[in-house]
Protein backbone atom coordinates (compact mmCIF):
# COMPACT_ATOMS: atom_id res chain seq x y z
CA UNK A 1 0.00 0.00 0.00
CA UNK A 2 1.37 3.46 -0.87
CA UNK A 3 -0.10 6.55 -1.08
CA UNK A 4 0.26 9.78 -3.86
CA UNK A 5 -1.27 12.88 -2.68
CA UNK A 6 -4.18 11.21 -1.02
CA UNK A 7 -4.98 8.63 -3.18
CA UNK A 8 -4.25 5.19 -1.86
CA UNK A 9 -2.90 2.08 -4.31
CA UNK A 10 -3.09 -1.13 -3.61
CA UNK A 11 -1.36 -3.94 -5.52
CA UNK A 12 -1.16 -7.96 -4.64
CA UNK A 13 2.36 -8.62 -7.12
CA UNK A 14 5.14 -9.36 -4.58
CA UNK A 15 7.66 -7.44 -7.42
CA UNK A 16 5.55 -4.37 -7.51
CA UNK A 17 7.23 -1.04 -8.40
CA UNK A 18 7.00 1.71 -6.15
CA UNK A 19 4.25 3.96 -6.62
CA UNK A 20 5.90 6.88 -8.85
CA UNK A 21 7.71 4.55 -10.83
CA UNK A 22 4.48 2.95 -11.45
CA UNK A 23 2.13 6.03 -12.08
CA UNK A 24 5.22 7.00 -14.64
CA UNK A 25 3.51 9.56 -16.74
CA UNK A 26 0.24 9.42 -14.97
CA UNK A 27 1.44 11.34 -11.75
CA UNK A 28 1.17 14.52 -13.75
CA UNK A 29 -1.82 14.44 -14.71
CA UNK A 30 -2.99 13.63 -10.93
CA UNK A 31 -0.78 16.49 -10.65
CA UNK A 32 -2.88 18.60 -13.22
CA UNK A 33 -5.95 17.66 -11.61
CA UNK A 34 -5.21 18.17 -7.91
CA UNK A 35 -3.56 21.55 -8.65
CA UNK A 36 -6.66 22.94 -10.41
CA UNK A 37 -8.78 21.38 -7.78
CA UNK A 38 -6.33 24.46 -5.30
CA UNK A 39 -3.91 21.59 -4.24
CA UNK A 40 -6.05 20.96 -0.97
CA UNK A 41 -9.44 18.71 -2.23
CA UNK A 42 -11.51 16.28 -0.99
CA UNK A 43 -14.44 13.51 -1.87
CA UNK A 44 -17.29 14.76 -1.18
CA UNK A 45 -19.59 12.70 0.61
CA UNK A 46 -22.08 10.43 -1.29
CA UNK A 47 -21.26 7.98 -3.44
CA UNK A 48 -22.60 6.03 -6.80
CA UNK A 49 -22.61 2.52 -6.77
CA UNK A 50 -23.75 1.10 -9.47
CA UNK A 51 -23.02 -1.63 -12.23
CA UNK A 52 -23.73 -2.86 -15.59
CA UNK A 53 -24.35 -6.47 -17.35
CA UNK A 54 -20.52 -5.94 -19.25
CA UNK A 55 -16.90 -6.59 -19.24
CA UNK A 56 -14.71 -4.49 -17.14
CA UNK A 57 -12.73 -3.42 -19.75
CA UNK A 58 -15.48 -1.95 -22.15
CA UNK A 59 -15.92 0.45 -19.10
CA UNK A 60 -12.22 1.17 -19.53
CA UNK A 61 -12.12 2.05 -23.32
CA UNK A 62 -15.36 3.89 -22.47
CA UNK A 63 -13.97 6.28 -19.61
CA UNK A 64 -11.14 7.28 -21.85
CA UNK A 65 -13.37 7.19 -25.29
CA UNK A 66 -12.76 10.97 -27.01
CA UNK A 67 -15.66 10.43 -30.35
CA UNK A 68 -18.44 8.75 -28.33
CA UNK A 69 -19.57 11.49 -26.96
CA UNK A 70 -21.35 13.82 -29.44
CA UNK A 71 -23.79 11.05 -31.17
CA UNK A 72 -24.09 8.83 -27.59
CA UNK A 73 -24.47 11.82 -25.53
CA UNK A 74 -26.83 14.07 -27.81
CA UNK A 75 -29.40 14.76 -25.37
CA UNK A 76 -26.83 15.85 -22.99
CA UNK A 77 -25.42 17.84 -25.60
CA UNK A 78 -29.36 19.22 -26.09
CA UNK A 79 -29.49 20.19 -22.18
CA UNK A 80 -26.29 22.20 -22.88
CA UNK A 81 -27.72 24.15 -25.81
CA UNK A 82 -31.21 24.39 -23.55
CA UNK A 83 -29.12 26.13 -20.73
CA UNK A 84 -27.23 28.57 -23.22
CA UNK A 85 -23.82 26.62 -23.54
CA UNK A 86 -21.80 27.12 -26.87
CA UNK A 87 -21.33 23.67 -27.70
CA UNK A 88 -20.35 24.59 -31.42
CA UNK A 89 -16.12 24.24 -31.11
CA UNK A 90 -17.06 20.56 -30.06
CA UNK A 91 -13.66 18.65 -28.64
CA UNK A 92 -10.27 18.74 -29.88
CA UNK A 93 -7.57 17.75 -28.03
CA UNK A 94 -4.84 14.55 -27.58
CA UNK A 95 -4.23 11.41 -27.07
CA UNK A 96 -1.93 9.96 -24.86
CA UNK A 97 0.64 6.97 -23.45
CA UNK A 98 1.75 8.20 -20.02
CA UNK A 99 3.47 4.55 -19.83
CA UNK A 100 2.55 1.55 -17.70
CA UNK A 101 -0.59 1.19 -19.12
CA UNK A 102 -1.80 4.64 -18.02
CA UNK A 103 -3.63 6.72 -20.56
CA UNK A 104 -4.95 10.19 -21.43
CA UNK A 105 -7.19 11.87 -23.17
CA UNK A 106 -6.72 15.81 -23.09
CA UNK A 107 -8.90 18.51 -24.89
CA UNK A 108 -10.52 22.00 -24.82
CA UNK A 109 -13.76 21.60 -22.85
CA UNK A 110 -16.98 22.72 -24.69
CA UNK A 111 -18.28 22.63 -21.42
CA UNK A 112 -18.52 24.98 -18.09
CA UNK A 113 -15.72 23.92 -15.60
CA UNK A 114 -16.09 25.31 -11.73
CA UNK A 115 -12.34 25.21 -12.03
CA UNK A 116 -12.19 29.20 -13.64
CA UNK A 117 -13.85 28.22 -16.70
CA UNK A 118 -17.30 30.53 -16.29
CA UNK A 119 -20.70 29.23 -18.05
CA UNK A 120 -23.98 31.75 -18.83
CA UNK A 121 -25.64 28.71 -16.58
CA UNK A 122 -23.40 29.43 -13.78
CA UNK A 123 -24.80 32.88 -13.12
CA UNK A 124 -23.36 36.39 -13.32
CA UNK A 125 -22.53 36.17 -9.26
CA UNK A 126 -20.47 33.34 -9.93
CA UNK A 127 -18.04 34.75 -12.38
CA UNK A 128 -16.46 37.38 -10.07
CA UNK A 129 -15.65 33.92 -7.96
CA UNK A 130 -14.27 31.68 -10.87
CA UNK A 131 -12.37 35.09 -11.82
CA UNK A 132 -10.85 35.37 -9.04
CA UNK A 133 -9.86 31.65 -8.92
CA UNK A 134 -8.23 31.87 -12.09
CA UNK A 135 -5.99 34.92 -11.34
CA UNK A 136 -4.93 32.66 -7.98
CA UNK A 137 -4.30 30.10 -10.29
CA UNK A 138 -2.41 32.04 -12.62
CA UNK A 139 -0.25 33.42 -9.49
CA UNK A 140 0.50 30.38 -8.47
CA UNK A 141 1.18 28.04 -11.70
CA UNK A 142 1.79 30.44 -14.74
CA UNK A 143 -1.01 30.99 -17.66
CA UNK A 144 -0.04 28.19 -19.80
CA UNK A 145 -0.94 25.97 -17.02
CA UNK A 146 -3.36 27.35 -16.14
CA UNK A 147 -5.23 27.52 -19.22
CA UNK A 148 -4.80 23.34 -19.18
CA UNK A 149 -6.26 23.28 -15.33
CA UNK A 150 -9.32 25.92 -16.50
CA UNK A 151 -10.06 25.38 -20.07
CA UNK A 152 -9.33 21.85 -20.74
CA UNK A 153 -10.89 18.55 -19.91
CA UNK A 154 -9.07 15.23 -19.31
CA UNK A 155 -10.21 11.69 -18.97
CA UNK A 156 -7.33 9.65 -17.16
CA UNK A 157 -6.73 6.09 -16.94
CA UNK A 158 -4.59 4.74 -14.23
CA UNK A 159 -4.17 1.07 -15.47
CA UNK A 160 -5.84 -1.11 -14.68
CA UNK A 161 -9.38 0.20 -13.13
CA UNK A 162 -8.49 3.80 -11.86
CA UNK A 163 -10.47 6.14 -14.19
CA UNK A 164 -9.81 10.55 -12.87
CA UNK A 165 -12.39 12.35 -15.01
CA UNK A 166 -11.69 16.06 -15.16
CA UNK A 167 -14.43 17.28 -17.31
CA UNK A 168 -17.61 19.30 -16.36
CA UNK A 169 -17.14 17.92 -12.48
CA UNK A 170 -14.28 15.91 -11.22
CA UNK A 171 -14.98 11.77 -11.00
CA UNK A 172 -13.02 9.11 -9.30
CA UNK A 173 -14.12 6.14 -11.07
CA UNK A 174 -13.22 2.65 -10.07
CA UNK A 175 -14.84 -0.46 -10.80
CA UNK A 176 -14.75 -4.55 -10.15
CA UNK A 177 -15.51 -7.27 -12.23
CA UNK A 178 -17.47 -10.09 -10.54
CA UNK A 179 -18.22 -11.94 -13.71
CA UNK A 180 -17.00 -11.82 -17.37
CA UNK A 181 -20.31 -9.88 -18.11
CA UNK A 182 -21.01 -8.01 -14.66
CA UNK A 183 -18.88 -5.40 -13.29
CA UNK A 184 -19.58 -3.00 -10.08
CA UNK A 185 -18.76 0.46 -10.80
CA UNK A 186 -18.03 2.79 -7.63
CA UNK A 187 -17.35 6.63 -8.57
CA UNK A 188 -17.48 9.35 -6.38
CA UNK A 189 -16.52 13.50 -6.83
CA UNK A 190 -13.73 15.46 -6.12
CA UNK A 191 -13.25 18.74 -5.34
CA UNK A 192 -11.73 21.61 -3.39
CA UNK A 193 -11.60 21.31 0.38
CA UNK A 194 -12.69 25.31 0.83
CA UNK A 195 -15.19 25.69 -1.96
CA UNK A 196 -17.66 28.67 -2.03
CA UNK A 197 -21.07 26.85 -2.06
CA UNK A 198 -22.26 28.86 -4.64
CA UNK A 199 -19.44 27.16 -6.88
CA UNK A 200 -20.01 23.88 -5.31
CA UNK A 201 -23.11 23.78 -6.14
CA UNK A 202 -22.87 24.56 -9.99
CA UNK A 203 -20.05 21.81 -9.67
CA UNK A 204 -22.69 19.12 -8.17
CA UNK A 205 -25.06 20.28 -11.12
CA UNK A 206 -22.78 19.75 -13.87
CA UNK A 207 -21.95 16.37 -12.05
CA UNK A 208 -25.09 15.15 -11.89
CA UNK A 209 -26.56 16.49 -15.03
CA UNK A 210 -23.77 14.26 -17.04
CA UNK A 211 -22.64 11.91 -14.66
CA UNK A 212 -23.94 8.86 -12.59
CA UNK A 213 -26.42 6.30 -12.56
CA UNK A 214 -29.17 9.06 -12.61
CA UNK A 215 -27.81 11.59 -14.65
CA UNK A 216 -28.32 12.55 -18.81
CA UNK A 217 -25.26 10.51 -20.02
CA UNK A 218 -24.36 7.45 -17.97
CA UNK A 219 -27.42 5.53 -18.15
CA UNK A 220 -26.59 5.56 -21.89
CA UNK A 221 -23.09 4.57 -21.68
CA UNK A 222 -24.28 1.35 -19.58
CA UNK A 223 -26.57 0.95 -22.79
CA UNK A 224 -24.34 1.18 -25.27
CA UNK A 225 -21.90 -0.78 -23.41
CA UNK A 226 -24.11 -3.86 -22.41
CA UNK A 227 -25.08 -3.82 -26.01
CA UNK A 228 -21.56 -4.22 -27.19
CA UNK A 229 -21.55 -6.98 -24.25
CA UNK A 230 -24.27 -8.69 -26.26
CA UNK A 231 -22.07 -8.33 -29.29
CA UNK A 232 -19.27 -9.90 -28.27
CA UNK A 233 -21.44 -13.14 -26.50
CA UNK A 234 -22.89 -13.39 -30.36
CA UNK A 235 -19.63 -15.50 -31.11
CA UNK A 236 -18.83 -14.02 -34.41
CA UNK A 237 -16.61 -11.35 -33.52
CA UNK A 238 -12.64 -12.13 -33.43
CA UNK A 239 -11.39 -8.69 -33.65
CA UNK A 240 -12.19 -5.16 -31.95
CA UNK A 241 -10.34 -2.25 -34.42
CA UNK A 242 -8.88 0.12 -32.59
CA UNK A 243 -6.20 1.06 -34.88
CA UNK A 244 -7.97 4.74 -35.66
CA UNK A 245 -4.82 7.11 -35.76
CA UNK A 246 -1.90 5.07 -35.68
CA UNK A 247 -0.41 6.87 -38.51
CA UNK A 248 -0.62 10.16 -37.02
CA UNK A 249 -0.18 12.05 -34.15
CA UNK A 250 -2.97 10.66 -32.21
CA UNK A 251 -5.76 13.21 -31.55
CA UNK A 252 -8.35 13.45 -28.62
CA UNK A 253 -10.62 11.46 -31.17
CA UNK A 254 -8.43 8.56 -32.01
CA UNK A 255 -7.56 5.31 -30.09
CA UNK A 256 -3.60 5.54 -28.71
CA UNK A 257 -4.87 5.48 -25.27
CA UNK A 258 -7.65 2.59 -26.06
CA UNK A 259 -4.59 0.82 -27.73
CA UNK A 260 -2.10 1.41 -24.49
CA UNK A 261 -4.23 0.06 -22.10
CA UNK A 262 -4.98 -3.09 -24.30
CA UNK A 263 -1.42 -3.25 -24.64
CA UNK A 264 -0.18 -3.49 -21.58
CA UNK A 265 -3.24 -6.11 -20.82
CA UNK A 266 -2.36 -8.11 -23.54
CA UNK A 267 1.18 -7.83 -22.33
CA UNK A 268 0.49 -8.80 -18.58
CA UNK A 269 -2.53 -11.59 -19.41
CA UNK A 270 -1.00 -13.31 -22.26
CA UNK A 271 2.64 -13.49 -21.50
CA UNK A 272 1.74 -14.41 -18.12
CA UNK A 273 -0.69 -17.75 -19.52
CA UNK A 274 2.18 -18.54 -22.14
CA UNK A 275 4.24 -18.83 -19.00
CA UNK A 276 2.03 -21.22 -17.43
CA UNK A 277 1.07 -22.76 -20.24
CA UNK A 278 5.26 -23.48 -21.10
CA UNK A 279 5.88 -24.45 -17.92
CA UNK A 280 2.81 -27.40 -17.41
CA UNK B 1 -60.10 9.64 -16.98
CA UNK B 2 -59.85 7.25 -13.98
CA UNK B 3 -61.73 8.12 -10.46
CA UNK B 4 -58.40 9.06 -9.38
CA UNK B 5 -57.20 11.26 -11.94
CA UNK B 6 -60.88 13.08 -11.67
CA UNK B 7 -60.58 13.75 -8.35
CA UNK B 8 -56.84 15.63 -8.81
CA UNK B 9 -57.44 17.40 -11.35
CA UNK B 10 -60.90 18.61 -11.36
CA UNK B 11 -61.51 19.13 -7.57
CA UNK B 12 -61.09 22.81 -6.63
CA UNK B 13 -59.03 23.46 -3.31
CA UNK B 14 -58.63 26.48 -1.50
CA UNK B 15 -56.69 25.43 1.44
CA UNK B 16 -53.98 22.93 2.04
CA UNK B 17 -55.29 23.09 5.31
CA UNK B 18 -58.07 21.27 4.52
CA UNK B 19 -56.71 18.28 2.41
CA UNK B 20 -57.02 15.11 3.41
CA UNK B 21 -55.27 11.32 2.89
CA UNK B 22 -57.75 10.35 0.33
CA UNK B 23 -57.16 13.76 -1.70
CA UNK B 24 -53.23 12.96 -1.55
CA UNK B 25 -53.50 9.34 -2.04
CA UNK B 26 -55.11 10.20 -5.54
CA UNK B 27 -52.59 12.77 -6.06
CA UNK B 28 -49.70 9.81 -5.91
CA UNK B 29 -52.09 7.26 -7.26
CA UNK B 30 -52.21 9.62 -10.28
CA UNK B 31 -48.35 10.33 -10.32
CA UNK B 32 -47.90 6.42 -10.66
CA UNK B 33 -50.02 5.88 -13.19
CA UNK B 34 -48.85 8.63 -15.22
CA UNK B 35 -45.23 7.82 -14.90
CA UNK B 36 -45.91 4.01 -15.61
CA UNK B 37 -48.20 4.88 -18.77
CA UNK B 38 -45.01 7.03 -19.74
CA UNK B 39 -47.18 10.22 -19.65
CA UNK B 40 -44.49 12.04 -18.49
CA UNK B 41 -45.75 15.78 -19.36
CA UNK B 42 -48.79 14.99 -18.04
CA UNK B 43 -46.76 13.66 -14.90
CA UNK B 44 -44.60 17.15 -14.48
CA UNK B 45 -48.03 19.32 -14.34
CA UNK B 46 -48.47 17.88 -11.16
CA UNK B 47 -45.22 19.59 -9.66
CA UNK B 48 -45.08 22.90 -9.12
CA UNK B 49 -43.12 25.79 -10.81
CA UNK B 50 -40.54 25.79 -8.13
CA UNK B 51 -40.90 22.02 -7.36
CA UNK B 52 -37.56 19.78 -6.95
CA UNK B 53 -37.02 15.94 -7.59
CA UNK B 54 -34.01 14.30 -5.28
CA UNK B 55 -33.01 11.15 -4.60
CA UNK B 56 -30.04 10.78 -2.38
CA UNK B 57 -27.07 8.17 -2.94
CA UNK B 58 -28.22 4.92 -1.22
CA UNK B 59 -24.74 5.34 0.80
CA UNK B 60 -26.07 8.48 2.16
CA UNK B 61 -29.84 8.63 2.89
CA UNK B 62 -29.65 11.72 4.78
CA UNK B 63 -27.27 13.85 1.81
CA UNK B 64 -28.30 17.46 1.09
CA UNK B 65 -28.01 18.10 -2.73
CA UNK B 66 -26.42 21.37 -2.21
CA UNK B 67 -23.45 20.05 -0.42
CA UNK B 68 -23.54 15.99 -0.78
CA UNK B 69 -22.98 13.37 -3.81
CA UNK B 70 -26.53 12.39 -4.62
CA UNK B 71 -28.34 10.53 -7.17
CA UNK B 72 -30.87 12.93 -8.90
CA UNK B 73 -30.97 16.89 -8.00
CA UNK B 74 -33.39 18.43 -10.42
CA UNK B 75 -34.91 21.63 -10.15
CA UNK B 76 -38.21 22.61 -12.20
CA UNK B 77 -36.42 23.37 -15.45
CA UNK B 78 -34.04 20.13 -15.19
CA UNK B 79 -37.49 17.92 -14.56
CA UNK B 80 -38.44 19.20 -17.90
CA UNK B 81 -34.80 18.59 -19.46
CA UNK B 82 -34.92 14.73 -17.79
CA UNK B 83 -39.13 14.40 -19.59
CA UNK B 84 -37.79 15.93 -22.71
CA UNK B 85 -34.98 13.62 -22.98
CA UNK B 86 -36.64 10.28 -21.69
CA UNK B 87 -39.49 11.78 -24.11
CA UNK B 88 -36.95 11.30 -27.09
CA UNK B 89 -35.48 8.65 -29.18
CA UNK B 90 -32.11 9.11 -28.08
CA UNK B 91 -32.19 8.16 -24.70
CA UNK B 92 -30.71 5.15 -25.25
CA UNK B 93 -31.39 3.67 -21.58
CA UNK B 94 -34.98 4.49 -21.98
CA UNK B 95 -35.32 3.36 -25.52
CA UNK B 96 -37.54 1.61 -25.75
CA UNK B 97 -38.97 2.37 -22.24
CA UNK B 98 -39.04 -0.04 -19.56
CA UNK B 99 -42.35 -1.47 -18.27
CA UNK B 100 -42.53 0.01 -14.45
CA UNK B 101 -44.91 -0.57 -11.80
CA UNK B 102 -45.09 2.37 -9.41
CA UNK B 103 -47.01 1.26 -6.01
CA UNK B 104 -47.39 3.67 -3.77
CA UNK B 105 -48.40 2.79 0.39
CA UNK B 106 -48.54 3.65 3.53
CA UNK B 107 -49.59 7.11 3.01
CA UNK B 108 -49.24 9.29 6.13
CA UNK B 109 -50.18 12.83 6.36
CA UNK B 110 -47.64 15.50 9.18
CA UNK B 111 -48.78 18.40 10.38
CA UNK B 112 -49.64 21.28 7.94
CA UNK B 113 -47.05 24.75 7.90
CA UNK B 114 -46.51 27.37 6.22
CA UNK B 115 -49.02 26.53 2.91
CA UNK B 116 -46.92 23.22 2.74
CA UNK B 117 -48.19 19.73 3.76
CA UNK B 118 -45.42 17.16 4.70
CA UNK B 119 -46.25 13.45 3.39
CA UNK B 120 -44.02 10.60 3.97
CA UNK B 121 -45.12 7.53 2.09
CA UNK B 122 -43.43 3.79 1.26
CA UNK B 123 -43.08 2.88 -2.36
CA UNK B 124 -41.53 -0.14 -4.60
CA UNK B 125 -40.98 0.29 -8.52
CA UNK B 126 -40.71 -2.68 -10.71
CA UNK B 127 -38.76 -2.14 -14.05
CA UNK B 128 -38.86 -5.09 -16.57
CA UNK B 129 -36.56 -4.12 -19.83
CA UNK B 130 -35.13 -6.65 -22.56
CA UNK B 131 -35.44 -9.99 -19.98
CA UNK B 132 -33.99 -8.16 -17.25
CA UNK B 133 -36.19 -7.40 -13.76
CA UNK B 134 -35.36 -5.04 -11.03
CA UNK B 135 -37.07 -2.71 -8.48
CA UNK B 136 -36.46 -0.21 -6.46
CA UNK B 137 -37.72 -0.02 -2.78
CA UNK B 138 -37.63 3.07 -0.23
CA UNK B 139 -39.89 5.94 0.63
CA UNK B 140 -40.84 9.21 -0.77
CA UNK B 141 -40.91 12.50 1.33
CA UNK B 142 -42.67 14.68 -0.42
CA UNK B 143 -43.81 18.18 0.40
CA UNK B 144 -47.91 19.44 -1.16
CA UNK B 145 -49.00 22.47 -1.73
CA UNK B 146 -52.18 24.39 -3.24
CA UNK B 147 -51.83 26.17 -6.64
CA UNK B 148 -54.10 27.39 -8.98
CA UNK B 149 -56.95 25.62 -6.84
CA UNK B 150 -55.38 22.28 -7.39
CA UNK B 151 -53.15 20.08 -5.44
CA UNK B 152 -49.31 19.82 -6.59
CA UNK B 153 -46.42 18.61 -5.40
CA UNK B 154 -43.59 21.22 -4.37
CA UNK B 155 -40.86 18.90 -3.76
CA UNK B 156 -40.02 14.82 -3.53
CA UNK B 157 -37.41 13.36 -1.79
CA UNK B 158 -36.66 9.35 -3.00
CA UNK B 159 -34.91 7.68 0.02
CA UNK B 160 -34.42 4.05 -1.13
CA UNK B 161 -33.59 1.31 1.10
CA UNK B 162 -31.34 -0.57 -1.35
CA UNK B 163 -27.70 -0.46 -0.33
CA UNK B 164 -26.22 0.16 -3.23
CA UNK B 165 -27.68 0.11 -6.90
CA UNK B 166 -25.64 -3.30 -8.09
CA UNK B 167 -28.15 -4.96 -8.90
CA UNK B 168 -30.66 -2.22 -10.32
CA UNK B 169 -27.93 -0.79 -12.99
CA UNK B 170 -29.06 3.06 -12.55
CA UNK B 171 -32.02 5.40 -12.11
CA UNK B 172 -32.53 6.34 -15.73
CA UNK B 173 -36.62 5.79 -15.15
CA UNK B 174 -38.44 8.92 -12.77
CA UNK B 175 -39.35 7.05 -9.38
Amino acid sequence: VETYRGFVFLSFDPDIVDLETYLAGAKEYLDLVIDGASGDIEIIKGTHEYGMAANWKLLVENSIDGYHAAPLHSTYFQYLASVGTDISAGITGVGLDLGNGHAVVEGDAPWGRPIANWEPSFGAEAKEAIEQIRADLVAKHGEELTHRMANTSRNLLIYPNLIINDIMAVTVRTFMPTAPDRTEITAWQLAPRTELPLLRERRLDNFLTFLGPGGFATPDDIEALEACQSGFNSGGIEWNDVSRGMARTPQQSDEEQMRTFWRRWSEQIETESSTQRRSK
Amino acid sequence: MTTSEANAVTTPLTAIENVERPQVEDLLFLEAQLLDEWRLDDWLELYTEDARYVIPATDTPNGDPNRDLVLIDDDRPRMQSRVDRLNSRKAHREYPHSNTRHMVTNVQLGACERGVLPVTAAFAVFRFRQGKSVYYVGRYLLELTVADGRLRIQSKRVELDLTALRPNYDVAIIL
